[in-house]
Order: C-alpha cells, then sequence, then structure tokens
C-alpha cells in the first residue's frame, strides 16, 4: 500500500495508527447500535443528540469536569426532555427534534461565545479531528466502547423485540420504558466518545450510513450489525488515506467514504 | 382480592377465572370508552366480545393485557397468570431483516427445537426462513398464533383474528383456536367483527357498547333485545343460522360444532 503519510517519521507514524484505531474502534461500535438507530428511525433523533453535544463540551468547561461528562448529562437530558414533550402530542416528533437540535446547538453556539477565555477549537468540534486523537482518546474510546457494545449484547434480544412491537414486548413482560431510556443512553455514549473524532455534525452519518449500506446483504439482524461494522471499518480506513494522502479533512473524508461505499452496495446486483 | 361479579352463564369452576374486571371504566377525553364493564375469563372458556364500531372491544382487550390503564375500576389477573397475545396485525418495518424464525425467537429465551416445532404445528414450517415482510397476510396471523403459544399461555388473547384473512382462512385459524383450547386447556378471550364465525365458536359471547349490553351464551344473546338493537338487519341474519346451529347441537349433543361447512349461509 503506498502512501506519502505513512512513509514519513516515526512520530507521524504514530499518529496515522492512533487515528486508524480511534477510526476503527468506533466504526466497530457504530455497526450494531446504528443498525438499530436504523430500524428503529432514529437518524434524527441521533442528529438531534449530536447537535447538543456541543452545549455539554461547553457545559463541561464551565464546570471544569471533563467535556464527556457534560455531553453524556445534555444529551441524556435531552432525550428525557423529548419524552417529556412528546407526551403532549399536539407537535409531531420531527418538529420536536428540528427545536431541541438546532435549539441546542444555538445554545451551545453562544455559550461558547461567551467563553471568551477559553479558546475552542469550534471546527475541531463540529467536523471532527481525527489525526489528533491522543492516547486518552484512544481509552475513552476503547473503555466507553467496551461498556456500549456490552450493554448492548445484554439488551440485544429484548431491544429487537421491543423494535419490532412495543406492545407484544410489553404483553411479554419487557420494562419497555426502561429499554427504550438504555438504547438512548447507549447512543448518548457513542456521542460522547465519537465527537473528537468524526465531529458532532457528521456522527449520526457514521451511525446511519454503514448500516444502511448492509441492509440489502442482510438476512439476519445480526448479520446486518456485523456488516455494517466492517463496512464503517472500510469507510474509516479509506477516508483516512484519501485524507492523509491528499490533505483532506479526516472526518468528511471518513463520511464521503462511507458514502460512497453505500453507492457501490446499492449497485451490486442481487439474486432473488 | 375480593370475588369478581361472575355472569350467570360462567361455569362453575372451582379455581377461579383466569383473568377479569372490576368496574371498569376506561376514559378518553371526556368520553367513557369503557364504562363499568365486568366480564371474567375462565379456564377452558372461550369469551367473544362483540359490539359496534368504537365500542370499546380492543380498548377492553388493550386494559386486560395491561396496555392501557383504567380510568376507574380494576383489571385482575390470577397471580403468575402467562398470557399469549395475537394482534390484530403487525407488520416489520423494511429496515429489520428479520426470518419468521427470528421473530419467533425474540420473545422469550427458547430452543431451536420448539421454534421448529411451533412453526410445524402452526402449517408453516416451510417459511421458517423467509423475511417477515414478504409473508401473507393469512401466513402473519399462524405465525403470530404461533408466537403467542410458544409462551404456553394461561390465557390467549385475540383481537379481530378474522379481520386479515378470508373466509376459508377464517374457518381454519377458528378451527386451530378451537383445538388449541381443547388441547391445553387455556382460556380464549377474542374480539370478533364476525357474528357468525362467533356464534359457532364461542362458548360465551359479551355484547360491548361502552358497557356490557348483554352477556350470555351465543343463542341467548342472539335473541336479546339490546343486542338486535345494536345489530339490527345483520342480527336477523344471524338468528336464521342461529336456529340452524341449534338444530345440529341438539342432533350430535356437542357445543361447537367443529364443522365449518353448514354455517355461514343462514
Amino acid at each position: 500500500m503506498w502512501c506519502p503519510a505513512m512513509t514519513g517519521t516515526a512520530a507521524m507514524d504514530d499518529f496515522v495508527i492512533r487515528a486508524l484505531a480511534a477510526g476503527g474502534g468506533i466504526a466497530l461500535l457504530a455497526g450494531p447500535l446504528g443498525s438499530f438507530v436504523v430500524w428503529r428511525r432514529m437518524a434524527y433523533f441521533g442528529d438531534t443528540l449530536a447537535h447538543s453535544a456541543l452545549l455539554g463540551v461547553t457545559l463541561g468547561f464551565l464546570l471544569g469536569v471533563n467535556p464527556m461528562i457534560g455531553v453524556m448529562a445534555v444529551c441524556v437530558t435531552l432525550a428525557l426532555a423529548l419524552v417529556a414533550l412528546q407526551r403532549r402530542r399536539n407537535l409531531a416528533a420531527d418538529t420536536l427534534l428540528g427545536i431541541l437540535s438546532h435549539g441546542s446547538l444555538s445554545l451551545g453556539l453562544v455559550a461558547l461565545a461567551f467563553l471568551e477565555t477559553l479558546r475552542v477549537d469550534l471546527m475541531a468540534y463540529l467536523f471532527g479531528d481525527i489525526l489528533s486523537v491522543t492516547n486518552s482518546d484512544l481509552m475513552a474510546i476503547y473503555g466507553g466502547g467496551a461498556v456500549a457494545l456490552g450493554g448492548l449484547a445484554l439488551l440485544w434480544r429484548r431491544l429487537l423485540a421491543v423494535t419490532v412491537d412495543e406492545d407484544l414486548a410489553r404483553v411479554e413482560g419487557m420494562p419497555v420504558e426502561a429499554l427504550r431510556l438504555a438504547f438512548m443512553l447507549l447512543i448518548a455514549l457513542v456521542i460522547a466518545i465519537a465527537m473528537k473524532i468524526v465531529g458532532i455534525l457528521l456522527i449520526t452519518s457514521l451511525l446511519i450510513i454503514p448500516a444502511a449500506a448492509a441492509r440489502r446483504f442482510a438476512r439476519t439482524p445480526e448479520a446486518m450489525a456485523a456488516l455494517a461494522s466492517v463496512f464503517g471499518v472500510a469507510a474509516v480506513v479509506a477516508g483516512l488515506l484519501a485524507s492523509l494522502n491528499w490533505d483532506l479533512p479526516g472526518g468528511p473524508s471518513v463520511v464521503v467514504s462511507a458514502a460512497a461505499l453505500f453507492l457501490l452496495g446499492s449497485l451490486v446486483p442481487l439474486r432473488r | 382480592m375480593s370475588t369478581p361479579q361472575l355472569s350467570r352463564h360462567a361455569p362453575p369452576l372451582f379455581a377461579g377465572p383466569l383473568a377479569w374486571t372490576e368496574d371498569l371504566t376506561v376514559r378518553f377525553g371526556r368520553r367513557d370508552v369503557l364504562d363499568r364493564v365486568n366480564i371474567a375469563v375462565q379456564p377452558g372458556e372461550v369469551v367473544t366480545l362483540i359490539g359496534p364500531n368504537g365500542a370499546g372491544k380492543t380498548t377492553l382487550v388493550r386494559a386486560v393485557l395491561g396496555l392501557v390503564a383504567p380510568s376507574a375500576g380494576r383489571v385482575m389477573r390470577r397471580p403468575n397468570l402467562r398470557i399469549g397475545y395475537m394482534p390484530q396485525r403487525l407488520s416489520v418495518d423494511q429496515t429489520l431483516p428479520l426470518t419468521v424464525r427470528r421473530f419467533l425467537a425474540l420473545w422469550r429465551p427458547v430452543t431451536a427445537e420448539r421454534i421448529a416445532a411451533a412453526l410445524d404445528e402452526a402449517g408453516v414450517a416451510r417459511l421458517a426462513d423467509s423475511a417477515v415482510q414478504t409473508i401473507s397476510g393469512g401466513e402473519m396471523q399462524r405465525v403470530l398464533l404461533a408466537r403467542a403459544l410458544l409462551g404456553e399461555p394461561d390465557l390467549l388473547v385475540l383481537d379481530e383474528p378474522d379481520q386479515a384473512v378470508d373466509v376459508h382462512g377464517q374457518a381454519e385459524l377458528f378451527a386451530r383456536i378451537a383445538e388449541v383450547r381443547q388441547r391445553r386447556g387455556c382460556g380464549v378471550l377474542l374480539v370478533s367483527h364476525d357474528l357468525h364465525t362467533v356464534m359457532a365458536r364461542t362458548d360465551r359471547v359479551i355484547c360491548l357498547n361502552a358497557h356490557v349490553c348483554c352477556s350470555g351464551r351465543p343463542e341467548d344473546v342472539s335473541r336479546h333485545p339490546e343486542y338486535h338493537a345494536l345489530f339490527g338487519g345483520h342480527a336477523a341474519d344471524l338468528a336464521v343460522y342461529l336456529h340452524h346451529h341449534d338444530h345440529a347441537h341438539a342432533e350430535d349433543g356437542h357445543v361447537v360444532s367443529g364443522h365449518d361447512g353448514d354455517c355461514c349461509h343462514g
């Protein structure tokens, strides 16, 4: 594999390896979780949570806690607010999501502007900065990712049942509300750890594009989840190589690769 | 736990009912969808809810299932009652790749052998690896019944099982429900639109119009004035058929004829 950026110094090799490890880890995690986002038609919901992450980062700085904790807290608050608002039923879900999504993103931007003493690389938060991944970022990705995947594996069958039909799941005695909340928490966790890599504006694409690309080739939910992970990792590798070769922004390159994979996949003829 | 108020036609069984309601009232906004409804389902009994559109049949079923909270009154169930619920229809989102076999495995930990047996019993073994989105309405109904039976239910609840299938499918479905009732001795609560099918296959009919208008054995209910008021011309139609059914009943001594060829043509 010829790649000028990878033939440089040892330090360069290091950051490339870290970027690949970070992106690959997130793609692995995004496969099964993103499949659920697609099945549950929650793409816009994921987007809304991601947009609110900037507010979480700002709050984290303000309160002097880890930005990731701030992001988790804001995401969970937003998810709960949405559940409460949906009970009123006089506004459609997509309208509510639009309000919360843009409202929280703008609130994050405004709050950031108030923090005059703080210099935050806004572009890095919006679009990610995969080439500046640190070892502690990697630890957060693999630690948080293991927790998220473990949680998902534990809830897998019941989450699928709730996705297929909530009433049936309820009659079978499954705690539907708790499962729904647990799933939102898992998404919030993924957003918190993926934010720095692909950026809050692009996180949802990493969740849904590989899963959408995998749909045509899968006959079981598990196959779709696994294939989505494979596609996601492929997109990360291709996007990073393109980014290094042609000096392109990392996050967007990964997303473009994923979208290209989706297009290629939809052109492959399937035997029926 | 107080004793439920039983219909006087309920067969006396020492263990008491599987599930019952006590003055169950459900209000949506200002409307009483259910008004002090008392029903009970005994083990081994087939109870059918009939009533015009908007009578609250589905709401009553959903309340018994625990999917709708009572505004007043109570829904009671025998402790550890296992309910098998067969909904009117189920459409699985196209985005979810799901085979029939996998669909049946979602609801409880269950072995592959039991799923295969359930599919076989339902006569849909050949569909095991088909996507749930591609099977027909009648096939889906068999799968849904197989799903409900996999949980070894004490009470089978079916919401308008006759809606998605043609007359032939209906007869088959009801024959199967009768067979399951006989073999497993579970109680059955079902909602139906189809008066003919209902009358032939049920122990007790509850005629609902927000409140319980009348209840009892099918042939008694069909003579009830409130029943006629609700169903009008259809009721007269039905009475002719029932006469026929009564005749068959007197001849061979079975309450449920188990024969579909001679019904539905009053």
